[in-house]
């Protein structure tokens, strides 16, 4: 490693450097004799600025500087799924094992094990040609998923060597390409800068949602394959609760889930808890297929702005071997207050609120990174993005929800008022939207019920009809209203109540298939329809509110688990039963 | 690991700038970011101080005690060549010092056992147990509706001229570890009780210090006292040194540890103000950019760990500038820690104590140290009923405002009583009373018992056929 140059200024995670005009922008360095990784975000004459990942106190003018001539890169290779990473892929079970139980800086271990050998199964056969993308072989990461080893993305020649089947550890030797007489060694261990997004072949259509088990979600508001969507809500709405269910239920092949400037505890429950879930798909433990990274409130901030890009540089990865991959981050407001922190400490000039003029474009940058995409290989992959944002004061207005609006189309709005009616999620139907309604529709019609769109504009016509109707009940009361809109009323209830509200620590309610999902909300669908029908005979909104059936509607969603919808059958019989009854006595 | 530094450093003779608390100090040769500083002026008398930048020339150093009585050259200032490091002991339980850990109490300075880095190390997420043991406070308000468990950061939101001190010291004299509803209370696990006073009152400071000797809890209780007459720069230090003796009594002596800090406010204000003097880009109120990082620091010092037994439970206090939970202070905090327990000026208007509006309280943890084992089965349900029918009393309040209480449903007339009986019943309890968790679970079942069965949608239909009571309902249920 190379000295590039001496210390002159220190103020918290951002250093100066005076010395060498050859450095690149972006490139990893190490600072002092402690050697700190950090990372140059800015040159000037023979001045450079520095990040650092770490805690700089105790740093003095005139340490050197040391430079690895690479930009920050991730580690990419078997052993990344089970893992949990800090902000810049050190991985924080071997830091304890070394460290204890607190984190003191200048650790240096490897974000993959070296020991660890995997049973690499090649694809190829020795005198092909290759490029970039292309299989060679692969290997068993877990019982759930299948790692494919890819030739790098900036590499083609013809196949040389290939490895038989054998175990290997990720640093040994798997194949060897030749190109213009120069030949190369490939291992299961491969690189790439994080702030580079990975090349793809092309990018396709978001025709296929990304279901989550969530009904508001799914039958509400989609998110596509290969979307992005935005979680805002103030402190206590349920942001990180509907983070975490996302991460349980989504029908993702792998999870990346990112703790960015969060508490300590929430990743802890999910360290504690993912071993134990099971994938309802796969049928083993969530763990198999998910990827942590924890930057905590307390770790360095300048590493919690590296955390995005290397958990999306690691989802792009997993994509490119033709996975659907969604990612969470939690919360992409921490992030951006990273970015003003550093920007502050560079006394640069800022935008609104303080954050620097350039964080709009940050937020594109990374939000960009989703998408459905035709790999290098020809395989279908996706990244859905889920950010959380955390608006200060939760006024949606602030710098980081309004310019994160831009370029998401699914938007999720937490509102603290369902929140202390404990409604979970407290996701507001009026104020939440999903771009991709009619892009993911055709996949409904086709696979779960022909009506879905129908289902879901009569279910938020009536949502909306219900808020119009409330004005007018909290100006004078509900009496005056005739029975046909407080029928709207007692059908918006059972919608709300009935279908909307999930619990997230219900066994049988917190992840409905999308099946459950139709028939529950066709079921207060035509209760509605029916009830509609006795109250135009004449009969009165309180013999409809006192039907038996409605409380059984209401507890339909931990009544019928998702195996078994036969509970849903029994009801259809006595919502058909009750209300003929009814209709008998009004005819 | 004691790697005290603390002996010799360096000295220079002379300042170039002073402003506020800040002094600039330049060719002082070679010093490390954040070292403690010694600042000794024209007569002898030592003040204490931190690097905040240091580059070739020039070195910025914030005074604890402030400037006042320093001057260009007649000021020496001596560099000490490492963080600030307090001495900390189990024999400093009962004692009462300054921010920086010396004694206040004409007592001799604690022999140290140990020497910690005043800002502590981040815990490894990794090496976290999640907190899962709820602490019974007696107050049923918090027990029933938002459980405290050990390890969790929850603080008091409250306003100016509210018991928020009272409620704090309630719950330090009542706080036993819980057990299921029903079994006899364990031995009562005693709490060593950490303070830490950021800018309160004289007044204030009595106050916590008669409760604590009235419950008998002196000798298990340390003190740390930056009172509002004392220097605010020091108040940045006050929290992270009274943490410092919580992680080392926590998690080197394995005992349950209590932190009150009071109040936060005041220590955001000191932060502020020394943002402000060194010329640092403001965000929302002037708060500098860094101030969520900043509590998190603070915030984020609590918790169990796999290594030792003991646990530190963060009971901040902290007074909302005009009531206004969007304020920074109070927002960025309640993003940070588990939860929140709101203090309401209304209910307290009504004579309502602890005025404890339940609606926007919360606690995170709530959900994995209550049920089945912890407190009871159905609690998770009736807590959800409970907060479900009043938020709607709400709504129905606001509606009656309008039309008049006549013109209501009856079923909606139903919700009115049973929101006064919540507020006059469950929310309201002496200071003294010391509610089991039972009696405050019972209690919840008393209160919805006053609605129609048919409305209770939160709970099974077993815990309605368990627990509903059917003398309540041929009383007031049916018209």
């Amino acid at each position: 490693m190379e000295q590039i140059g001496k210390i002159t200024w220190i103020s918290g995670p951002v250093v100066r450097a005076r010395g060498s005009r050859q450095v690149n922008m972006l490139d990893l360095v190490e600072v002092g004799e402690e050697h700190l990784v950090g990372e140059i975000i800015g040159l000037e004459g023979d001045t450079i600025t520095i990040q650092v990942y770490e805690e700089t106190s105790r740093m003095r003018p005139g340490a050197p500087v040391f430079t690895t001539g690479l930009p920050l890169s991730v580690e990419l290779g078997p052993g990344l799924l089970r893992s949990i990473f800090d902000g810049v892929q050190r991985p924080l079970p071997a830091i304890e094992m070394r460290q204890g139980a607190f984190i003191r800086r200048g650790v240096q271990i490897p974000p993959l094990d070296r020991e660890d050998r995997w049973t690499f199964t090649p694809r190829l056969e020795a005198g092909v040609d290759v490029k970039g993308g292309d299989i060679l072989g692969t290997v068993q990461e877990t019982a759930a998923l299948e790692h494919r080893i890819m030739v790098p993305p900036n590499l083609e020649g013809k196949l040389t060597w290939i490895a038989p089947e054998k175990k290997f550890t990720i640093e040994e030797p798997i194949a060897r390409v030749k190109k213009d007489h120069r030949e190369q060694e490939l291992s299961m261990l491969q690189h790439w800068p994080v702030r580079q997004p990975r090349p793809y072949r092309s990018r396709g259509g978001n025709a296929e949602p990304l279901i989550t088990g969530q009904r508001v979600m799914d039958t509400f508001f989609p998110l596509a394959k290969g979307g992005a969507a935005a979680i805002p809500g103030g402190f206590g709405s349920g942001k990180t609760v509907a983070q975490h269910s996302i991460a349980k239920w989504a029908d993702a092949q792998v999870i990346v889930y990112i703790g960015c400037g969060e508490r300590g505890n929430e990743m802890t429950e999910v360290l504690q808890e993912f071993p134990h879930l099971i994938d309802p798909r796969s049928d083993r433990p969530l763990m198999e297929r998910t990827v942590l990274i924890a930057n905590t409130s307390n770790m360095p901030v300048a590493a919690r702005e590296a955390s995005i890009y290397t958990g999306i540089t690691i989802a792009e990865y997993y994509r490119d071997m033709g996975y659907h991959v969604a990612l969470m981050a939690d919360s992409t407001s921490r992030w951006a207050e990273a970015l003003r922190e550093i920007s502050g400490r560079l006394e640069e000039m800022p935008a609104e609120e303080g954050y620097p003029a350039y964080l709009a474009a940050r937020l594109a940058e990374f939000y960009e990174r989703a998408g459905a995409v035709e790999t290098l290989n020809g395989k279908n992959g996706s990244i859905s993005v889920i950010g959380a944002v955390s608006p200060a004061g939760g006024d949606f207005s602030e710098p980081v929800t309004q310019h994160t609006k831009r370029f998401i189309r699914t938007f999720w709005a937490l509102d603290k008022s369902l929140a202390s009616a404990r409604h979970y999620p407290s996701v507001n139907w009026l104020d939440s939207y999903s771009e991709y309604l009619e892009d993911v529709a055709n996949w409904w019609h086709a696979q779960v019920g022909q009506n879905w769109f129908e289902m879901r504009k009569q279910a938020m016509e009536i949502l909306t009809e219900e808020n119009r109707l409330s004005q007018i009940v909290k100006l004078v009361g509900p009496d005056v209203l005739p029975d046909e809109q407080r029928l709207v009323l007692e059908t918006a209830r059972l919608l709300r109540e009935g279908f909307l509200q999930q619990s997230a620590y219900d066994a049988v309610d917190a992840f409905s298939t999308v099946q459950k999902q139709i028939r529950m909300l066709g079921l207060i669908l035509q209760f509605h329809q029916k009830a509609g029908r006795i109250i135009k005979l004449g009969a009165p909104i309180s013999v409809i509110h006192n039907l038996p059936v409605v409380n059984d509607l209401i507890r339909m969603k931990t009544a019928a688990p998702n195996d078994d919808l036969s509970k849903l059958d029994t009801i259809q019989n006595e919502i058909n039963v009750q209300i003929e009854q009814l209709e008998a006595e009004y005819l | 690991m004691s790697d005290i530094a603390i002996q010799g450093g360096h000295e220079v003779i002379g300042v170039n700038r002073i402003e506020g608390p800040i002094i600039v100090v330049e060719n002082a040769g070679t010093v490390g970011y954040d070292e403690v500083v010694e600042i000794i002026d024209s007569q002898g008398q030592t003040r204490v101080g931190r690097v905040l930048e240091v580059g070739d020339e020039m070195v910025v150093v914030e005074v604890f005690a402030g400037t006042t009585g320093l001057s260009i050259d007649g000021t020496r200032v001596r560099f000490l060549g490492g963080p600030f490091h307090i001495a900390v002991s189990e024999e400093m339980l009962g004692r009462v010092f300054d921010s920086l850990g010396n004694p206040l109490d004409n007592g001799p300075e604690p022999l140290a056992d140990h020497y910690a880095d005043i800002n502590g190390m981040p815990i490894n997420p990794t090496a976290r147990v999640y907190p899962r043991d709820y602490i019974q406070t007696g107050i049923s308000t918090i027990d029933g509706m938002n459980t405290l468990v050990r390890g969790q950061k929850l603080p008091l939101f409250s306003g100016a001229g509210l018991p928020h001190d009272q409620i704090a010291t309630q719950i330090v004299r009542q706080a036993t570890l819980g057990t299921p509803a029903g079994e006899s209370s364990r031995r009562s696990e005693e709490f060593a009780i950490v303070f830490a006073a950021m800018g309160v009152s004289h007044d204030v400071a009595a106050h916590f210090r008669e409760a604590f000797i009235e419950g008998g809890a002196l000798t298990r209780v340390a003190m740390f006292m930056n009172l509002a007459d004392d220097p605010p720069v020091e108040r940045l230090v006050t929290p992270r040194s009274a943490l410092s003796l919580a992680e080392y009594l926590a998690f080197e002596r394995q005992m349950h540890v209590l932190v009150i800090l009071t109040d936060m406010t005041n220590y955001c204000e000191a932060l502020r103000q020394i943002s402000n003097i060194r010329g640092e880009v403001p965000s929302r109120k002037g708060y500098p950019g860094y101030l969520y990082s900043d509590l998190s620091s603070i915030y984020e010092r609590a918790g169990r760990i796999k290594s030792s037994h003991g646990s530190i439970t963060q009971i901040p206090i902290l007074t909302m500038p005009n009531d206004d939970i969007t304020h920074p202070v109070p927002d960025l905090t309640g993003y940070i820690t588990e939860g929140q327990i709101v203090v309401d000026r209304n209910l307290n208007h009504q004579g309502i104590y602890p005025p404890i509006a339940v609606l926007p309280s919360l606690s995170r943890l709530m959900k994995d140290g209550i049920g089945e084992g912890h407190t009871r089965d159905d609690h998770s349900h009736i807590s959800s009923q409970v907060y479900a029918a009043y938020a709607h009393v709400q709504d129905v309040r606001a509606l009656s405002s309008v039309i008049g209480e006549e013109e209501l449903y009856s079923v909606d007339k139903q919700y009115l009583k049973f929101g006064r009986s919540f507020e006059q019943k469950f929310v309201n309890q002496a200071a003294t009373e010391n509610r089991s968790i039972e009696q405050t679970l019972e209690l919840g079942w008393d209160l919805v018992s006053m609605l129609p069965q048919e409305e209770l949608t939160r709970v099974s239909l077993d815990e309605i056929k368990q627990h509903y009571r059917v003398e309540e309902k041929d009383e007031h249920g049916q018209e």
